[in-house]
């Protein structure tokens, strides 16, 4: 058997700037069982015809053109557009859409505002539902099982985790999201932030703040909760 | 007038209200079930009832759409119903929504 070396050699693969030898670019252990499972699956779905290899590979393109910038996009025109704010806590789904986020299936969107008086924090203990056509994909620790038990068990503890103290008089909501449909967080508008444009203020959401694990914040600046 | 002897279909019309007290009842079906185990026999209040009405994602987990209807209603469940030592707040909730076919009036 030929040496991955040789075999790259002989693909003719151009190093450019770099001679040094590195390892076969992709995966080379063999797949697992769910690797296995998820073609066996998908060929299965292919072949009769559920929908087509095409169909796939443009899903996972609509679902790569998703990010935390849409949402933060959102959050932004929220917070300066008390008409646009009033129809995105009302439905969240048309007021994306209105704003030009396309939902590509039937899951509606519930947006949950901070206040004062609230905080809210979101999770799927089930496994990882999650507003992907404003957020794109989740985070690696929102999938993970410490996250998922610990934030309706302990949110606060988990919250201070993340480096978030929830004072007492203010109530924790935590939001399961298992079933029908999606949540995101509309976090409070930073204090001192009176004179930022709606560009500037996109630009202090973060993804985390919509989950709700931290206050949006004006860097090394206050925050609020 | 609207409504004057119209008749709706069963399940048309979602059953319970937002402020309705109820209980999510504690089945242990086999299968794909998407109330989570550490609801199961908790007491909570209706926040909001899901339109438009839904077919059960739990049936249509194995192809079965089940025909008609029915609705998901957002609950609140106070962290202390579910957890008797929750340290936390005392009005600190949970928020879930549930299917129709899991909630009972408490």
């Amino acid at each position: 058997m030929e040496s991955p070396d040789h075999e790259h050699e002989q693909a003719g693969h151009d190093h450019g700037d770099h001679t040094h030898p590195h390892d076969e670019v992709g995966r080379q252990d063999k797949p697992g069982y769910y690797d296995v499972l998820e073609t066996a699956v998908r060929e299965l779905l292919i072949e009769k015809k559920y929908f087509g290899a095409d169909e796939i590979r443009r899903q996972i393109e609509v679902l790569d053109s998703r990010n935390p910038a849409l949402g933060a996009r959102v959050v932004a025109r929220a917070w300066v557009d008390a008409g646009f704010r009033a129809r995105l806590l009302a439905n969240g789904r048309a007021a994306c859409e209105e704003f030009g986020i396309s939902f590509y299936d039937d899951t509606q969107l519930i947006v949950m505002e901070n206040t004062q008086a609230v905080h809210n924090l979101i999770v799927c203990t089930l496994c990882s539902c999650y507003p992907r056509p404003v957020l794109g994909l989740p985070p690696d620790w929102y999938k993970a099982k410490p996250y998922r038990a610990r934030a309706v068990i302990e949110p606060r503890k988990v919250l201070a985790e993340f480096g978030t103290i929830i004072p007492d008089d203010v109530e924790v909501r935590v939001h399961d999201s298992t079933a029908m449909v999606r949540y995101m967080v509309l976090p409070r508008r930073p204090d001192g932030t009176e004179a930022y444009s709606e560009e500037e203020l996109a630009a202090l959401v973060t993804r985390d703040t919509m989950i709700g694990v931290v206050p949006a914040r004006i860097e090394n600046g206050s925050t609020v909760q | 007038m609207v409504g004057h002897g119209i008749v709706t279909a069963f399940g048309e019309k979602p059953i319970f209200r937002p402020g309705d007290r109820v209980r999510v009842l504690e089945r242990q079906p086999i299968g794909h079930y998407r109330v989570p185990t550490y609801l199961r026999g908790k007491r909570g209040a209706v926040e909001q009832v899901i339109e438009p009405a839904a077919v059960d994602n739990e049936e249509e987990g194995f192809g079965r759409n089940a025909g008609s209807k029915l609705h998901y209603y957002r609950i609140a469940i106070p962290l202390t119903e579910i957890w008797p030592d929750y340290t936390g707040a005392a009005r600190d909730g949970l928020y879930i929504e549930v299917f129709e076919t899991w909630l009972e009036k408490a």
